[in-house]
């Protein structure tokens, strides 16, 4: 009852409902255009959130979350193009939905089984938060480190793309926080004499140049795309019919998203394509699939918003990011002097509640910004690239400098941006970059403790029950791909 | 769907030093391959300081995981190639020449020039040609980022040209 009450407080509070407006919408606006996204908003907006207090901060880059999650299905639907990757799978039916005049029929399930999708998981982060963070009472050095090696096979399994690249993505994003003065004895390492490498390289300028400063490189590589774009007249509610025939799938794909949510390193983009794959399975009518299901639309737009309550269980229970946007999260917590993990759960339990009530507001608060100004939003969509990104470009470069102040990590992050917009042409997700770097003094450290605690024997790792049970995980996690490949075949 | 196929039968039939999987796995080998020498030169801790392992230890394990998963990523290529990726437009260089530019003019000139210089260039190159938008672009959007940032965070802009003037 105490909890319910801590998590209705962000009602009450003027400051915290405004940040969560400014927050929602901010969010609806990233999510629509296509290219941003929520993680390179979070990213942005993480030096403005200095002038925050921790609290305001976190509801600030969570409402960014959750409602960015959903505006990419605004454009996936009118434009074809997702908004966001997580909203990829909405653009199958979304779209074929919208050619036959029925957009605001599209937009509407979308906006509902977002919602629905949203709210479910974040009952769940309520529920299972606490327990997986009480869980991590038992654990120790070896255990944190078969736990981080345990997120980064997962990285195998992400998307699309080719697993190895992934891994292979995931183990230069360690590498990249390897840079600087080891944190155990001082020594540079990787610095070639730059002083201002010494202090290692920085989250955020890795993350707008891999997502904001790649994604106007390739931007510039489409500047004579044209998009057809249909008009939107109304948003509609979807009919008692439309409810009849989607429910089961919206319950589905929101117990799927929030699953794969929980999983560390997943997110939006595999639970939505998880999501889709499932309604498809199920549904009576599996060949409307493709030409506007709306079973479709649901499966994707349920599984992809659940996956935020989801993801956010790892990252407040464990610190170990269910996805990129909370590993954002997950550094505004930390430059905010919040250490995830169980003790956050004993010590600060109105900050914690105060958060999955934030993030329940938020999934009501993008329904209605949704259902009223989905015709706004999407006619944000008509800014063209040739004034929307030199804009971005100026937020950006402002942005990444002012953490530090220092003009060397604007550098960085253009070189970032050349790296991803590469990266990505060659089949390299950008994600396990952004994951491998968070993990990475995780790993490193914990692997370092654990070695002076079995002094030096390696294979003490493998008698302690809780980090074997990690290991074999990881060995399916790596082993999953391969299957599902050869079945394929 | 042929498109697909006439791609990759192109690729088939470049010389194994022109296909993309080769130059690929070449960079990420060859950089991989320096940085591995660069872990040579590290500081080697004395034992009575060394917590579990050597500083240099971790990154060299990495760096030869990732050569081994890309000489795997490379044997894979060579069973199933790439698909030919289209040939790069002359926007892509100019704009990537614009990032160069900003690094140049942000270190000799100014930090605000450099943004404006790009947003200007970049929009232009982009096919914006009416001057209102540009200097929206190149002069106000950015005079207002700049004193946002500012103002609400109280950062303080490296000097230069314009930023002395409006210090001063």
């Amino acid at each position: 009852m105490d909890n319910l009450l801590l998590m209705l407080a962000p009602l009450f509070s003027s400051k915290l409902l405004l940040v969560l407006f400014f927050g929602t919408l901010f969010g609806l606006i990233l999510g629509v255009l296509p290219g941003l996204g929520p993680t390179t908003g979070g990213a942005l907006i993480l030096p403005f959130t200095m002038t925050l207090d921790p609290l305001s901060a976190i509801v600030l880059l969570t409402s960014i979350y959750c409602a960015g999650t959903y505006g990419g299905a605004i454009t996936a639907v009118l434009i074809n193009t997702p908004g966001t990757p997580a909203a990829a799978a909405t653009c199958l039916d979304g779209y074929p939905l919208a050619q036959k005049g029925e957009a605001g029929r599209a937009l509407g399930m979308a906006t509902v089984s977002s919602t629905v999708g949203g709210i479910f998981s974040v009952i769940i982060l309520v529920f299972f938060a606490p327990i997986l963070a009480q869980l991590a009472y038992e654990f120790g050095q070896p255990e944190y480190f078969a736990l981080a090696i345990f997120g980064l096979t997962m990285l195998a399994s992400i998307g699309e793309g080719s697993p190895i690249k992934n891994l292979i993505a995931g183990a230069f994003g360690i590498l990249i926080s390897t840079v600087g003065k080891d944190f155990m004895t001082s020594i540079d390492r990787f610095t070639f004499g730059i002083n201002e490498l010494t202090e290692g390289i920085g989250f955020i300028p890795v993350v707008v140049g891999l997502f904001a400063m790649s994604e106007m490189l390739t931007q510039s590589t489409l500047i004579n795309q044209v998009f057809n774009r249909i008009a939107l007249k109304a948003i509609k509610l979807p009919t008692k019919e439309d409810y009849k025939k989607t429910w089961k799938t919206i319950l589905r794909s929101s117990g799927i998203g929030s699953f794969i949510g929980v999983l560390p390193a997943e997110g939006g983009t595999v639970a939505s394509l998880i999501g889709y794959s499932e309604a498809k399975r199920f549904s009576k009518n599996p060949e409307e699939f493709g030409k506007g299901s709306i079973e479709g639309i649901a499966g994707a737009e349920a599984a992809n918003n659940a996956a935020t309550g989801g993801a956010m269980v790892p990252t407040l229970a464990l610190g170990i990011p269910g996805s990129a946007t909370t590993a954002v999260i997950l550094t505004g917590l930390i430059i905010h002097g919040v250490r995830p993990g169980p003790d956050l759960f004993r010590e600060q339990p109105d900050f914690l509640y105060g958060i999955f009530g934030a993030m329940l507001i938020a999934n009501i608060l993008f329904f209605i910004f949704g259902f009223f100004g989905a015709k706004i939003f999407a006619r944000i969509t008509l800014v063209p690239n040739k004034i929307l990104w030199p804009m971005i470009f100026a937020v950006s470069v402002c942005g990444t400098y002012s953490l530090n102040q220092s003009i060397i990590d604007v550098w960085i992050m253009l070189f970032f941006g050349v790296l991803g917009f590469f990266m990505r042409r060659y089949g390299f997700s950008v994600v396990p970059v952004i994951i491998g770097l968070i993990l990475g003094e995780l790993v490193e450290g914990t692997l370092r403790q654990s070695l002076v605690i079995f002094d030096g024997n390696w294979l003490m790792f493998f008698t302690r029950p809780i980090a074997l049970t990690f290991f074999i995980l990881s060995l399916i996690a790596l082993a999953f791909p391969l299957i599902r490949s050869k079945k394929n075949k | 769907m042929k498109n697909v196929q006439k791609l990759k039968r192109a690729n088939k039939s470049l010389p194994f030093f022109f296909k993309d999987e080769f130059k690929v796995s070449f960079v990420i080998i060859f950089v991989s391959i320096i940085l591995l020498l660069t872990t040579f030169t590290f500081d080697v801790v004395p034992p009575i300081l060394n917590r579990g392992i050597q500083p240099a230890t971790f990154p060299k394990a990495l760096l030869v995981l990732i050569i081994t998963m890309t000489l795997i990523v490379y044997y894979l290529a060579t069973k199933n190639p790439w698909k030919n990726e289209k040939k790069l437009p002359k926007s892509f260089f100019l704009t990537l020449f614009s990032f160069i530019l900003f690094v140049i003019v942000s270190k000799t000139l100014d930090f605000f020039l450099a943004i404006s210089a790009l947003s200007i260039f970049v929009s232009y190159y982009w096919g914006e040609k009416r001057l209102f938008y540009l200097l929206l672009v190149g002069i106000i959007f950015p005079i207002i980022v700049f004193i946002f940032f500012e103002t609400i965070l109280g950062l303080r802009f490296p000097p230069g040209i314009i930023t002395n003037i409006y210090y001063s």
